[in-house]
Protein backbone atom coordinates (compact mmCIF):
# COMPACT_ATOMS: atom_id res chain seq x y z
CA UNK A 1 0.00 0.00 0.00
CA UNK A 2 1.76 3.36 -1.16
CA UNK A 3 0.44 5.70 2.01
CA UNK A 4 2.32 7.14 4.78
CA UNK A 5 -0.45 7.26 6.99
CA UNK A 6 -4.15 6.26 7.89
CA UNK A 7 -6.13 9.58 8.69
CA UNK A 8 -9.38 8.57 7.15
CA UNK A 9 -11.01 6.10 4.54
CA UNK A 10 -12.09 9.63 2.03
CA UNK A 11 -8.98 9.37 0.69
CA UNK A 12 -8.63 5.20 0.07
CA UNK A 13 -9.35 3.78 -3.34
CA UNK A 14 -11.78 0.32 -3.65
CA UNK A 15 -8.86 -1.39 -4.13
CA UNK A 16 -6.80 -0.34 -0.83
CA UNK A 17 -9.53 -1.25 0.67
CA UNK A 18 -9.92 -4.85 -0.54
CA UNK A 19 -6.24 -4.49 -0.14
CA UNK A 20 -6.62 -4.08 3.87
CA UNK A 21 -9.40 -6.69 4.21
CA UNK A 22 -7.69 -9.48 2.33
CA UNK A 23 -4.21 -8.51 4.00
CA UNK A 24 -6.36 -9.02 7.65
CA UNK A 25 -7.86 -12.65 6.78
CA UNK A 26 -4.02 -13.85 6.71
CA UNK A 27 -3.16 -11.91 9.56
CA UNK A 28 -6.80 -13.72 11.39
CA UNK A 29 -4.86 -16.99 10.66
CA UNK A 30 -1.84 -15.96 12.50
CA UNK A 31 -4.40 -15.26 15.70
CA UNK A 32 -6.02 -18.61 15.41
CA UNK A 33 -2.05 -20.32 15.60
CA UNK A 34 -1.04 -21.61 18.92
CA UNK A 35 1.88 -19.30 18.77
CA UNK A 36 0.44 -15.68 17.60
CA UNK A 37 3.37 -13.72 16.67
CA UNK A 38 4.94 -13.06 13.42
CA UNK A 39 8.34 -11.50 13.08
CA UNK A 40 8.16 -8.58 10.20
CA UNK A 41 8.43 -5.22 12.46
CA UNK A 42 10.82 -6.78 14.80
CA UNK A 43 13.23 -3.28 15.88
CA UNK A 44 9.81 -1.34 15.32
CA UNK A 45 8.54 1.11 17.35
CA UNK A 46 5.46 2.09 17.07
CA UNK A 47 4.23 4.62 19.87
CA UNK A 48 0.07 4.40 20.80
CA UNK A 49 -0.28 7.97 22.00
CA UNK A 50 -4.29 8.13 23.51
CA UNK A 51 -5.67 11.26 24.41
CA UNK A 52 -8.95 9.89 25.54
CA UNK A 53 -9.68 7.21 27.34
CA UNK A 54 -10.23 3.78 25.31
CA UNK A 55 -10.30 0.00 26.21
CA UNK A 56 -10.65 -2.16 22.88
CA UNK A 57 -9.11 0.37 20.31
CA UNK A 58 -6.04 0.49 22.33
CA UNK A 59 -5.86 -2.98 23.86
CA UNK A 60 -6.34 -3.99 20.26
CA UNK A 61 -3.55 -1.70 18.70
CA UNK A 62 -1.22 -2.84 21.49
CA UNK A 63 -1.88 -6.19 21.13
CA UNK A 64 -1.83 -5.92 16.92
CA UNK A 65 1.92 -3.85 17.08
CA UNK A 66 3.04 -6.85 19.34
CA UNK A 67 1.62 -10.34 17.27
CA UNK A 68 3.78 -8.32 14.38
CA UNK A 69 7.24 -8.23 16.96
CA UNK A 70 7.43 -4.79 17.11
CA UNK A 71 8.24 -2.55 20.61
CA UNK A 72 5.28 -0.41 21.72
CA UNK A 73 5.15 2.17 23.64
CA UNK A 74 1.71 2.99 25.19
CA UNK A 75 1.35 7.10 26.39
CA UNK A 76 -1.90 8.22 27.58
CA UNK A 77 -2.32 11.86 27.95
CA UNK A 78 -3.11 12.36 32.15
CA UNK A 79 0.55 10.36 33.09
CA UNK A 80 2.91 12.15 30.01
CA UNK A 81 4.16 15.79 29.63
CA UNK A 82 0.83 16.20 28.22
CA UNK A 83 -0.29 17.25 31.82
CA UNK A 84 2.22 19.83 32.51
CA UNK A 85 1.21 21.64 29.18
CA UNK A 86 3.32 20.17 26.43
CA UNK A 87 2.04 21.06 22.89
CA UNK A 88 1.05 18.20 20.53
CA UNK A 89 3.88 19.01 18.03
CA UNK A 90 6.37 19.31 21.03
CA UNK A 91 5.03 15.33 21.93
CA UNK A 92 4.99 14.67 18.55
CA UNK A 93 8.85 16.36 18.10
CA UNK A 94 9.83 14.08 20.71
CA UNK A 95 8.41 10.70 20.17
CA UNK A 96 10.61 11.39 17.02
CA UNK A 97 13.74 12.18 18.33
CA UNK A 98 13.04 9.17 20.33
CA UNK A 99 13.14 7.11 17.32
CA UNK A 100 9.26 6.12 16.56
CA UNK A 101 8.58 4.55 13.58
CA UNK A 102 4.92 4.67 13.82
CA UNK A 103 2.61 6.72 15.77
CA UNK A 104 -1.00 5.62 16.48
CA UNK A 105 -3.36 8.59 18.00
CA UNK A 106 -6.34 9.67 19.88
CA UNK A 107 -7.28 13.26 20.32
CA UNK A 108 -10.80 14.85 21.20
CA UNK A 109 -9.93 17.52 18.61
CA UNK A 110 -10.68 16.29 15.04
CA UNK A 111 -8.17 16.64 12.64
CA UNK A 112 -5.40 16.26 15.10
CA UNK A 113 -3.84 13.33 13.31
CA UNK A 114 -3.44 15.73 10.21
CA UNK A 115 -1.06 17.76 12.51
CA UNK A 116 0.77 15.00 13.64
CA UNK A 117 1.36 13.32 10.02
CA UNK A 118 3.01 17.06 9.21
CA UNK A 119 4.99 16.74 12.22
CA UNK A 120 6.19 12.42 11.56
CA UNK A 121 8.65 11.24 9.36
CA UNK A 122 7.18 7.92 10.24
CA UNK A 123 3.34 6.95 9.72
CA UNK A 124 0.20 7.75 11.46
CA UNK A 125 -2.71 5.91 12.24
CA UNK A 126 -5.91 7.54 13.14
CA UNK A 127 -7.57 6.07 16.36
CA UNK A 128 -10.26 8.45 16.68
CA UNK A 129 -10.60 12.03 16.44
CA UNK A 130 -13.17 14.26 17.60
CA UNK A 131 -16.32 13.73 15.90
CA UNK A 132 -14.27 13.13 12.52
CA UNK A 133 -13.25 10.19 12.04
CA UNK A 134 -12.36 6.37 12.90
CA UNK A 135 -10.86 4.32 10.00
CA UNK A 136 -9.69 1.35 11.44
CA UNK A 137 -13.73 0.77 13.10
CA UNK A 138 -14.96 0.80 9.71
CA UNK A 139 -12.27 -1.27 8.10
CA UNK A 140 -13.17 -3.80 10.71
CA UNK A 141 -17.02 -3.42 10.58
CA UNK A 142 -16.40 -4.06 6.61
CA UNK A 143 -14.13 -7.23 7.22
CA UNK A 144 -16.82 -8.25 9.93
CA UNK A 145 -19.75 -7.79 7.19
CA UNK A 146 -17.74 -9.19 4.37
CA UNK A 147 -16.35 -12.20 6.67
CA UNK A 148 -20.24 -13.39 7.77
CA UNK A 149 -21.96 -11.76 4.34
CA UNK A 150 -19.51 -12.71 1.41
CA UNK A 151 -19.31 -9.36 0.20
CA UNK A 152 -20.18 -5.60 0.70
CA UNK A 153 -21.18 -4.62 -2.42
CA UNK A 154 -24.69 -4.11 -3.20
CA UNK A 155 -25.54 -4.84 0.59
CA UNK A 156 -28.15 -2.28 2.24
CA UNK A 157 -26.29 -0.85 5.95
CA UNK A 158 -28.65 0.91 8.22
CA UNK A 159 -26.42 3.03 10.77
CA UNK A 160 -29.46 3.58 13.40
CA UNK A 161 -28.70 6.32 16.21
CA UNK A 162 -26.37 9.56 17.35
CA UNK A 163 -24.84 9.79 13.67
CA UNK A 164 -24.02 13.51 13.77
CA UNK A 165 -21.51 12.91 16.77
CA UNK A 166 -20.19 9.65 15.71
CA UNK A 167 -16.98 9.36 14.14
CA UNK A 168 -17.79 5.32 13.28
CA UNK A 169 -20.29 6.56 11.39
CA UNK A 170 -18.64 8.74 9.17
CA UNK A 171 -16.09 6.43 8.49
CA UNK A 172 -17.75 3.88 7.58
CA UNK A 173 -20.14 6.20 5.20
CA UNK A 174 -17.08 6.46 3.41
CA UNK A 175 -15.79 3.25 3.16
CA UNK A 176 -18.93 1.23 2.61
CA UNK A 177 -19.99 3.23 0.12
CA UNK A 178 -16.30 3.34 -1.92
CA UNK A 179 -16.82 -0.09 -1.35
CA UNK A 180 -20.60 -0.24 -3.29
CA UNK A 181 -23.09 -0.72 -0.29
CA UNK A 182 -26.10 1.63 0.12
CA UNK A 183 -26.18 3.33 3.08
CA UNK A 184 -28.97 4.90 5.28
CA UNK A 185 -28.87 6.90 8.28
CA UNK A 186 -31.87 6.43 11.14
CA UNK A 187 -32.08 9.05 14.11
CA UNK A 188 -34.24 11.38 15.31
CA UNK A 189 -33.26 15.11 12.94
CA UNK A 190 -31.21 16.53 15.73
CA UNK A 191 -28.67 13.63 15.73
CA UNK A 192 -28.09 13.58 11.90
CA UNK A 193 -25.62 15.79 9.96
CA UNK A 194 -27.34 18.52 7.88
CA UNK A 195 -28.61 16.70 4.56
CA UNK A 196 -30.51 17.87 1.70
CA UNK A 197 -32.57 16.11 -0.41
CA UNK A 198 -30.17 14.50 -2.24
CA UNK A 199 -28.28 13.32 0.46
CA UNK A 200 -26.01 14.40 2.97
CA UNK A 201 -24.76 18.41 2.19
CA UNK A 202 -20.95 18.91 2.31
CA UNK A 203 -18.08 16.59 1.86
CA UNK A 204 -19.98 13.35 2.48
CA UNK A 205 -21.20 10.86 0.18
CA UNK A 206 -24.37 10.00 -1.23
CA UNK A 207 -26.44 8.23 1.29
CA UNK A 208 -29.97 7.96 2.39
CA UNK A 209 -32.02 9.30 5.24
CA UNK A 210 -35.20 8.08 6.92
CA UNK A 211 -36.18 8.94 10.19
CA UNK A 212 -38.65 6.13 10.25
CA UNK A 213 -36.79 3.40 11.83
CA UNK A 214 -39.29 0.66 11.26
CA UNK A 215 -39.28 1.99 7.13
CA UNK A 216 -35.02 1.88 7.18
CA UNK A 217 -34.87 -1.44 8.57
CA UNK A 218 -37.17 -3.05 6.12
CA UNK A 219 -34.81 -5.48 3.87
CA UNK A 220 -31.81 -4.12 5.39
CA UNK A 221 -28.82 -6.47 5.55
CA UNK A 222 -26.64 -5.03 8.27
CA UNK A 223 -28.11 -2.59 11.32
CA UNK A 224 -25.68 -0.76 12.93
CA UNK A 225 -26.42 1.12 15.80
CA UNK A 226 -24.46 3.74 17.85
CA UNK A 227 -23.99 4.60 21.48
CA UNK A 228 -25.90 7.35 22.69
CA UNK A 229 -23.04 9.64 23.89
CA UNK A 230 -24.47 10.63 26.99
CA UNK A 231 -21.68 12.89 27.53
CA UNK A 232 -22.33 14.91 24.72
CA UNK A 233 -26.28 15.44 25.00
CA UNK A 234 -26.22 18.38 27.54
CA UNK A 235 -27.52 20.82 24.37
CA UNK A 236 -30.93 19.36 24.53
CA UNK A 237 -30.37 17.59 21.13
CA UNK A 238 -32.91 14.66 22.55
CA UNK A 239 -35.90 15.93 24.35
CA UNK A 240 -35.21 12.77 26.89
CA UNK A 241 -33.33 9.37 26.84
CA UNK A 242 -36.71 7.50 27.19
CA UNK A 243 -38.28 8.92 23.95
CA UNK A 244 -35.05 7.73 22.31
CA UNK A 245 -35.43 4.32 23.25
CA UNK A 246 -39.17 4.41 22.60
CA UNK A 247 -38.77 5.17 19.13
CA UNK A 248 -35.04 4.24 17.61
CA UNK A 249 -33.86 1.41 20.21
CA UNK A 250 -33.15 -1.58 18.42
CA UNK A 251 -35.55 -4.44 19.78
CA UNK A 252 -36.20 -7.54 18.58
CA UNK A 253 -39.52 -6.71 17.11
CA UNK A 254 -37.56 -3.72 14.61
CA UNK A 255 -34.57 -6.00 13.79
CA UNK A 256 -37.00 -8.66 12.52
CA UNK A 257 -38.20 -6.34 9.39
CA UNK A 258 -34.44 -6.51 8.22
CA UNK A 259 -33.56 -9.31 6.42
CA UNK A 260 -33.33 -12.95 7.78
CA UNK A 261 -29.90 -13.82 8.80
CA UNK A 262 -29.32 -9.99 8.30
CA UNK A 263 -26.15 -8.39 10.60
CA UNK A 264 -26.23 -6.55 14.00
CA UNK A 265 -23.62 -4.69 15.24
CA UNK A 266 -22.56 -2.20 17.23
CA UNK A 267 -18.65 0.02 17.46
CA UNK A 268 -18.88 -0.44 21.54
CA UNK A 269 -19.06 0.45 24.26
CA UNK A 270 -22.81 -0.06 24.39
CA UNK A 271 -25.49 1.36 26.78
CA UNK A 272 -27.44 -1.59 27.00
CA UNK A 273 -31.01 -0.59 27.19
CA UNK A 274 -30.64 2.43 25.24
CA UNK A 275 -29.51 2.18 21.84
CA UNK A 276 -29.76 -1.47 22.15
CA UNK A 277 -32.39 -4.22 23.79
CA UNK A 278 -29.48 -6.37 25.27
CA UNK A 279 -31.55 -9.67 23.88
CA UNK A 280 -30.74 -8.03 20.50
CA UNK A 281 -27.05 -7.44 21.30
CA UNK A 282 -26.51 -11.09 22.49
CA UNK A 283 -28.57 -12.50 19.74
CA UNK A 284 -27.24 -15.21 17.09
CA UNK A 285 -27.95 -12.07 14.62
CA UNK A 286 -25.42 -10.11 16.87
CA UNK A 287 -21.71 -10.05 15.76
CA UNK A 288 -20.69 -7.42 17.93
CA UNK A 289 -17.79 -9.71 19.99
CA UNK A 290 -16.79 -10.65 16.27
CA UNK A 291 -16.35 -6.70 15.71
CA UNK A 292 -13.46 -6.51 18.61
CA UNK A 293 -11.92 -10.12 17.69
CA UNK A 294 -11.95 -8.73 14.29
CA UNK A 295 -10.52 -5.34 15.40
CA UNK A 296 -6.60 -6.59 15.91
CA UNK A 297 -6.69 -8.43 12.48
CA UNK A 298 -7.25 -4.93 10.65
CA UNK A 299 -4.87 -3.11 12.97
CA UNK A 300 -2.49 -5.96 12.29
CA UNK A 301 -3.10 -5.54 8.02
CA UNK A 302 -2.43 -1.47 8.44
CA UNK A 303 0.74 -1.45 10.29
CA UNK A 304 2.16 -4.27 8.76
CA UNK A 305 0.77 -2.38 5.10
CA UNK A 306 2.07 1.22 6.34
CA UNK A 307 5.42 -0.09 7.24
CA UNK A 308 7.15 -0.14 4.14
CA UNK A 309 6.52 2.89 3.37
CA UNK A 310 9.28 4.77 5.73
CA UNK A 311 11.53 1.55 4.77
CA UNK A 312 11.37 3.37 1.09
CA UNK A 313 12.93 6.82 2.33
CA UNK A 314 15.68 5.29 3.67
CA UNK B 1 15.63 -12.49 -23.28
CA UNK B 2 16.10 -16.06 -24.53
CA UNK B 3 14.61 -19.36 -23.36
CA UNK B 4 15.59 -22.87 -23.28
CA UNK B 5 13.18 -25.55 -22.21
CA UNK B 6 14.95 -27.69 -19.46
CA UNK B 7 11.89 -29.89 -18.70
CA UNK B 8 8.60 -30.73 -20.83
CA UNK B 9 5.46 -31.73 -19.41
CA UNK B 10 6.19 -35.53 -19.40
CA UNK B 11 9.66 -34.45 -17.03
CA UNK B 12 7.99 -32.64 -14.75
CA UNK B 13 5.48 -35.62 -14.66
CA UNK B 14 8.15 -38.43 -14.31
CA UNK B 15 10.29 -36.04 -11.39
CA UNK B 16 7.27 -35.62 -9.37
CA UNK B 17 6.51 -39.56 -9.36
CA UNK B 18 9.98 -40.16 -8.58
CA UNK B 19 9.97 -37.76 -5.75
CA UNK B 20 7.13 -39.42 -4.22
CA UNK B 21 8.27 -42.67 -4.37
CA UNK B 22 11.52 -41.53 -2.64
CA UNK B 23 9.23 -40.10 -0.42
CA UNK B 24 7.84 -42.99 0.77
CA UNK B 25 11.24 -44.92 0.37
CA UNK B 26 12.52 -42.61 3.26
CA UNK B 27 9.54 -42.59 5.41
CA UNK B 28 8.73 -45.61 4.99
CA UNK B 29 5.17 -45.31 3.86
CA UNK B 30 3.16 -41.90 4.48
CA UNK B 31 2.14 -42.00 7.96
CA UNK B 32 2.11 -38.89 9.81
CA UNK B 33 3.44 -37.16 6.55
CA UNK B 34 2.20 -33.41 5.92
CA UNK B 35 2.88 -31.90 2.88
CA UNK B 36 3.32 -28.12 3.26
CA UNK B 37 3.64 -26.50 -0.37
CA UNK B 38 5.35 -22.58 -0.70
CA UNK B 39 3.43 -20.11 -2.23
CA UNK B 40 2.61 -19.98 -5.17
CA UNK B 41 4.34 -22.75 -7.46
CA UNK B 42 4.76 -24.80 -4.22
CA UNK B 43 0.78 -25.05 -3.52
CA UNK B 44 -0.12 -27.44 -6.83
CA UNK B 45 2.92 -29.12 -6.51
CA UNK B 46 2.70 -30.79 -3.00
CA UNK B 47 -0.98 -30.92 -4.43
CA UNK B 48 0.29 -33.45 -7.39
CA UNK B 49 2.55 -35.21 -4.66
CA UNK B 50 0.16 -35.90 -2.41
CA UNK B 51 -2.30 -37.38 -5.11
CA UNK B 52 0.47 -39.50 -6.51
CA UNK B 53 1.32 -40.62 -3.10
CA UNK B 54 -2.26 -41.48 -1.78
CA UNK B 55 -1.79 -43.44 -5.40
CA UNK B 56 1.34 -45.41 -4.17
CA UNK B 57 -0.05 -45.97 -0.53
CA UNK B 58 -3.62 -45.83 -0.51
CA UNK B 59 -3.87 -43.51 2.45
CA UNK B 60 -4.91 -39.97 2.79
CA UNK B 61 -1.91 -37.64 3.19
CA UNK B 62 -2.25 -33.80 4.76
CA UNK B 63 -1.92 -31.09 2.67
CA UNK B 64 -1.30 -27.51 3.93
CA UNK B 65 -0.17 -24.40 2.43
CA UNK B 66 2.41 -21.55 3.25
CA UNK B 67 3.15 -17.98 2.63
CA UNK B 68 6.22 -17.25 4.29
CA UNK B 69 6.15 -13.12 3.15
CA UNK B 70 5.76 -12.53 7.31
CA UNK B 71 8.93 -14.74 7.52
CA UNK B 72 11.10 -12.73 4.39
CA UNK B 73 14.55 -11.24 5.66
CA UNK B 74 14.15 -8.88 2.71
CA UNK B 75 11.05 -6.64 3.61
CA UNK B 76 12.93 -3.74 4.17
CA UNK B 77 14.85 -4.02 1.32
CA UNK B 78 12.43 -2.95 -1.18
CA UNK B 79 9.96 -0.75 0.12
CA UNK B 80 6.18 -1.34 0.23
CA UNK B 81 5.84 -4.85 2.22
CA UNK B 82 4.66 -7.31 -0.33
CA UNK B 83 1.43 -8.67 0.10
CA UNK B 84 0.54 -11.23 2.42
CA UNK B 85 -1.76 -14.41 1.95
CA UNK B 86 -3.17 -16.49 3.77
CA UNK B 87 -1.05 -19.71 5.57
CA UNK B 88 -3.53 -22.76 5.55
CA UNK B 89 -2.09 -25.88 7.63
CA UNK B 90 -4.63 -27.70 8.19
CA UNK B 91 -3.28 -30.43 10.89
CA UNK B 92 -1.08 -30.26 14.07
CA UNK B 93 2.50 -30.42 12.98
CA UNK B 94 3.39 -31.82 16.59
CA UNK B 95 5.34 -35.12 16.08
CA UNK B 96 4.95 -35.23 12.35
CA UNK B 97 6.93 -35.38 9.40
CA UNK B 98 6.52 -31.85 7.56
CA UNK B 99 7.59 -32.10 3.54
CA UNK B 100 8.49 -28.67 2.61
CA UNK B 101 7.55 -28.38 -1.44
CA UNK B 102 8.90 -25.46 -3.66
CA UNK B 103 9.09 -24.84 -7.24
CA UNK B 104 13.40 -23.64 -7.17
CA UNK B 105 15.62 -24.17 -4.73
CA UNK B 106 18.42 -21.17 -5.16
CA UNK B 107 19.64 -19.07 -1.91
CA UNK B 108 18.06 -20.84 0.66
CA UNK B 109 16.65 -18.07 2.25
CA UNK B 110 12.63 -18.66 1.45
CA UNK B 111 13.55 -22.03 2.98
CA UNK B 112 14.92 -20.52 6.19
CA UNK B 113 11.77 -18.50 6.34
CA UNK B 114 9.43 -21.41 5.85
CA UNK B 115 11.08 -23.68 8.50
CA UNK B 116 10.58 -20.63 10.91
CA UNK B 117 7.26 -20.64 9.86
CA UNK B 118 6.65 -24.31 10.19
CA UNK B 119 8.31 -24.01 13.85
CA UNK B 120 5.52 -21.95 15.02
CA UNK B 121 3.18 -24.09 14.48
CA UNK B 122 4.52 -26.77 16.71
CA UNK B 123 7.12 -29.23 17.17
CA UNK B 124 7.56 -31.49 13.84
CA UNK B 125 9.13 -34.71 14.24
CA UNK B 126 11.55 -33.49 11.45
CA UNK B 127 11.18 -31.29 8.60
CA UNK B 128 12.02 -32.52 4.66
CA UNK B 129 12.56 -30.62 1.82
CA UNK B 130 11.16 -31.59 -2.01
CA UNK B 131 12.47 -28.91 -5.00
CA UNK B 132 11.21 -29.37 -8.49
CA UNK B 133 14.46 -27.66 -9.62
CA UNK B 134 17.75 -27.17 -7.49
CA UNK B 135 19.72 -24.39 -9.33
CA UNK B 136 22.43 -23.73 -6.71
CA UNK B 137 23.61 -20.24 -5.39
CA UNK B 138 23.25 -21.09 -1.40
CA UNK B 139 23.66 -18.51 1.12
CA UNK B 140 22.66 -20.42 3.45
CA UNK B 141 23.60 -24.41 4.97
CA UNK B 142 20.04 -25.71 3.59
CA UNK B 143 19.90 -28.92 1.04
CA UNK B 144 16.93 -30.41 -0.32
CA UNK B 145 16.29 -33.62 0.73
CA UNK B 146 14.46 -34.42 -3.07
CA UNK B 147 15.48 -33.09 -6.02
CA UNK B 148 13.54 -32.88 -9.49
CA UNK B 149 16.21 -31.92 -11.53
CA UNK B 150 20.22 -30.68 -10.61
CA UNK B 151 20.32 -27.61 -12.78
CA UNK B 152 23.66 -25.55 -12.32
CA UNK B 153 22.96 -22.24 -13.18
CA UNK B 154 24.79 -18.87 -13.26
CA UNK B 155 23.30 -15.43 -11.45
CA UNK B 156 22.22 -13.56 -14.35
CA UNK B 157 20.24 -16.65 -15.87
CA UNK B 158 16.32 -17.15 -14.30
CA UNK B 159 14.55 -20.32 -13.43
CA UNK B 160 11.38 -20.04 -14.53
CA UNK B 161 8.83 -23.26 -13.78
CA UNK B 162 5.69 -22.95 -15.05
CA UNK B 163 2.39 -25.02 -14.27
CA UNK B 164 -0.87 -25.97 -15.39
CA UNK B 165 -2.33 -24.56 -12.59
CA UNK B 166 -0.91 -21.26 -12.34
CA UNK B 167 0.74 -20.43 -15.78
CA UNK B 168 -1.26 -22.91 -18.36
CA UNK B 169 1.74 -25.02 -19.20
CA UNK B 170 4.01 -27.42 -17.49
CA UNK B 171 7.77 -26.65 -18.28
CA UNK B 172 10.75 -25.71 -17.07
CA UNK B 173 13.09 -23.08 -18.51
CA UNK B 174 16.26 -21.22 -18.37
CA UNK B 175 15.86 -17.82 -19.37
CA UNK B 176 18.71 -15.37 -19.88
CA UNK B 177 19.30 -11.44 -20.84
CA UNK B 178 20.85 -10.82 -24.68
CA UNK B 179 22.84 -8.03 -25.02
CA UNK B 180 21.50 -6.08 -28.23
Amino acid sequence: MNRKDVLDLDDFTAEEIALVLDTADAMKEVLSRPIKKVPPLRGKTVVILFYESSTRTRVSFELAAKNLSADVVNITASTSSVAKGESLVDTIRTLQALGADMIVIRHSQSGAPYLVAQHLDGSVINAGDGWHAHPTQALLDMYTIRERLGRIAGLSVVIVGDVLHSRVARSNIWGLTKMGAKVTLCGPPTLLPVVSKNGCRGDLPEVTVEHDIDKALSGADVVMGLRIQKERQEGGLLPSLREYVQLYQLTRDRIARAKPGALVMHPGPMNEGIEIAPDVAYSTQSVIENQVSNGVAIRMALLYLLAGHRSKQI
Amino acid sequence: MIEKTIMSEVDVRRALVRIAHEIVERNEGVDGLVLVGMRTRGVPLARRLAQILEGLENAQVSLGELDITLYRDDLDAHGIYPTVRRTDIPVDVTGRSVILVDDVLYTGRSVRAAMDAVIDFGRPRCIQLAVLVDRGHRELPIRPDFVGKNLPTSRDEEVKVRLVETDGVDEVVIAKDVPE
